[in-house]
């Protein structure tokens, strides 16, 4: 693939200096379950980190927090300096902000997930514009040419028109990450986006990211099993383990030489 | 806050005045629905059975019976009975049994589609397994199928009889007493409308409530015994189907 | 008693006048209806704050479970009669005119408390990921519901949709309760006049099934092929 021009749809907002995301004193639980408890850790603008760890460590919950798909327990997520669902009033006391609140600073958020989620009752091209017309308020005809050519830079220029049904899971996850381009996001979120694909499919997908990645200064959090993948393109990789950063370094040191018993075998067994 | 819980004077009057020709009302609806409800279970299990023989002419013997009372309408199907069948047969007028068969037969068709559903929906390798010990057919249903199918058809069942019981209002068309046609008879001799509607209306829900709760405690039961946790089916799926 | 082809011939014309003038229209008309009350009651029993929502669940629940002569009944004669609406016709044709949509109306609510559940059916067969999607692009939940939501809820429950309108179509003689001209009613007149019943209902019945096999059978297919 031919290295495209997507620096048009990187995100410029927000002061330097405050982080993109803040996570603080962040507690989840699913009934008795405690997924995640006091964990904090930030996320610089424009930095790219992995999230690495066994399966129930936490790492896909906190995707899931960052784009409000579940409610936080306790503690509060920053977003550019700005609480994302839960704020501390003037007395110190930790109350949620009205949806009205929270949509605004979501919008700067944008995920893709590991079952592409596009919506079956529209066509490849509807699924992009639906968000940037009746979200971002753009006309038809512009978000059709911006999607046309968000299109064009994930190879699939000519299927605009079909039904996302009739494409392979490949083509449809580029789809999906088509779609949440067009919303120029500040902040990606990829949910494994590769774990539901043949693994002749991987690739095509894995290079639009790095597309994404090498063209854009998108801050972005990914979860993913591609560790060759995470070593490419992340700056940062945290190892996470009983909802606990346990590890984390440069992809480099971390997987030539992480420190952590837990993560010598993680690595070992995934690797 | 008393006058509140006060029942208007009037009320009190007409119920006084109409509550035995109302318990009449209430007897015969649920006559119907008890009567009606067993014919069209047995109708059901017959017909159904039939549709899972091996033998292709009880198959589509079954198939046309229930198509056809599918397909024509209670009301037509009552009439029938009541205008039709004593003058081609020469039976006298009974119209409590002519509604009750009514009833049963409709109902009967529509059920039957449940319980075929439900036979249907007993996992291929449970029917396969009594193939393999050489089950009699008779052996192999009542043992083995039906008590799988027994949990699956009970709430479209359940769905059924509800509707059943409202179908006992049918009685109002050929003259017999039941809830809805005192109700109607009182309100025309003048008894207060909303009074004497509204207390047949109430009836007709306390009615369905008590025979839904009634065979969802059987269907509780069922999948007990097949070491289920008790769920709730979702049946408007399945209830719609059988009733087109 | 013998069947006579006379009395079927001159009833027929007469029996599907009214099948296309009352029973069809009936038929049609509460079947829309009833189809967006559905589509309003689901939407409204998962949307609506719990105590509203409970509300509306028990007022279906009461709709669903008593009988529609009844509530033919008690819509023309509790209800309306008492307004006026009813009496104060110019001639029978506008009076009848009336009666039938006060039926139109009791037949709609019947049936939209099943179509809700049918609707219900169909949103919860959409996968949790439709929502995450949608709000994952921020789409408001107005939008959501109306560009995701309904058109594959609404694809899940058409063949229900389809099934509870034959039903009611079906269901339309009980228009008698409330003395509304509609097809078997027609029948049963010109049997009475006749003192033969057997011509009428025959047909009566051939029409009813001629018109809901076929389209059950159609609800049979879209219910295979419908689905994404």
């Amino acid at each position: 693939m031919s290295s495209p021009d997507l620096s048009k749809f990187a995100a410029t907002s927000g002061t330097s200096g405050t982080p993109r995301i803040v996570f603080e004193d962040v507690e989840k639980r699913f009934g008795k379950n405690v997924v995640l408890n006091g964990l904090g850790f930030e996320v610089a603008k424009g930095e790219r980190v992995t999230l690495i760890g066994p399966s129930g460590s936490g790492k896909t919950t906190i995707l899931r927090l960052l784009m409000t798909l579940e409610e936080l327990s306790g503690g509060y997520i920053y977003v550019d300096g700005e609480p994302l669902t839960h704020k501390k009033a003037d007395n110190g006391k930790r109350t949620a902000l009205r949806p009205k609140e929270v949509a605004l600073i979501r919008r700067r958020i944008g995920m893709v997930f590991q079952q592409f989620n596009l919506f079956p009752n529209m066509s490849v091209i509807e699924n992009i514009i639906e968000a940037p017309v009746h979200v971002l308020g753009q006309s038809k005809e512009e978000a059709r040419s911006k999607a046309q050519s968000l299109l064009d830079q994930v190879g699939l220029g000519d299927r605009g028109d079909e039904h996302p049904t009739r494409l392979s899971g490949g083509q449809q996850q580029r789809v999906a990450i088509a779609r949440a381009l067009a919303m120029e996001p500040e902040i990606l979120l990829l949910d494994e986006v590769t774990s539901a694909l043949d693994p002749e499919l991987v690739g095509d997908v894995l290079g639009v990211l790095r597309d994404v990645a090498n063209t854009t200064d998108i801050t972005m959090l990914l979860v993913t099993h591609e560790m060759q993948f995470a070593r490419d393109v992340s700056h940062r990789v945290m190892m996470f383990d009983e909802g606990h950063i346990i590890e984390e370094s440069a992809p480099d040191a971390m997987f030539s030489n992480p420190q952590h018993e837990r993560t010598k075998k993680f690595l070992q067994a995934i690797l | 806050m008393a006058e509140l819980f006060t029942v208007p004077a009037g009320v009190i009057s007409t119920v006084q005045a109409n509550w035995q020709q109302l318990l009449g009302g209430l007897k015969i609806t649920v006559e119907l629905s008890v009567f009606g409800g067993a014919l069209a279970f047995v109708i059901a299990v017959v017909l159904g059975l039939a549709a899972m023989t091996r033998f292709a002419v009880l198959r589509m013997i079954s198939r046309i019976i229930v198509e056809f009372f599918r397909g024509t309408s209670l009301v037509v199907q009552l009439f029938f009975l009541v205008f039709v069948t004593p003058v081609v047969f020469g039976w006298g007028s009974h119209p409590l049994v002519f509604a009750f068969v009514a009833l049963g037969l409709n109902y009967g068709a529509y059920g039957s589609e449940v319980v075929r559903g439900a036979l249907t929906a007993v996992p291929k390798e449970q029917w396969e397994c009594t193939t393999a010990l050489s089950m009699p057919w008779v052996t192999k249903i009542r043992r083995i199928i039906w008590p799988q199918a027994w949990a699956l058809m009970l709430p479209g069942l359940n769905s059924l009889m509800v509707m059943l019981v409202k179908g006992t209002a049918i009685a109002l068309f050929i003259g017999l007493l039941d809830l809805t046609s005192v109700s109607d008879n009182l309100q025309k001799q003048g008894a207060e409308r909303f009074t004497v509607y509204g207390i047949s209306f109430v009836l007709y829900y306390l009615l369905a409530m008590a025979f839904s709760a009634f065979l969802r405690r059987i269907e509780v039961r069922a999948q007990r015994r097949l070491g289920l946790k008790p769920t709730k089916t979702d049946t408007n799926r399945a209830t719609a189907g059988a009733l087109a | 008693m013998h069947w006579d082809w006379s009395i079927a011939r001159d009833a027929l014309p007469v029996m599907l006048k009214a099948f296309f003038e009352v029973t069809l229209v009936v038929t049609v008309v509460a079947s829309i209806l009833s189809a967006l009350l559905g589509l309003i009651w689901a939407i409204g029993l998962r949307e609506m704050p719990g105590a509203l929502s409970k509300v509306l669940a028990f007022v279906l629940s009461l709709l669903r479970n008593t009988p529609i002569p009844l509530q033919l009944l008690i819509a023309a004669y509790a209800i309306v009669q008492p307004t006026g609406w009813l009496s104060h016709t110019s001639s029978l044709a506008q009076y009848q005119h009336r009666l039938i949509i006060i039926g139109i109306v009791v037949f709609a609510l019947q049936y939209s408390t099943y179509m809700a559940e049918s609707y219900r059916g169909g949103i919860e067969s959409i996968r949790s990921g439709q929502w995450e999607a949608a709000t994952a692009l921020s789409l408001p939940r107005r939008r959501t519901w109306q560009a995701v939501i309904v058109p594959q809820a609404m694809r899940a429950a058409l063949p229900s949709l389809g099934n509870w309108a034959i039903a009611m179509f079906k269901d339309t003689p009980y228009l008698i309760a409330i003395s509304v001209p509609e097809m078997v009613s027609q029948a049963q007149d010109i049997g009475g006049n006749n003192f033969s019943y057997i011509e009428v209902m025959t047909i009566a019945g051939l029409i009813f099934l001629v018109a809901s096999y076929p389209t059950a059978i159609l609800m049979r297919t879209l219910e295979k092929k419908l689905v994404y």
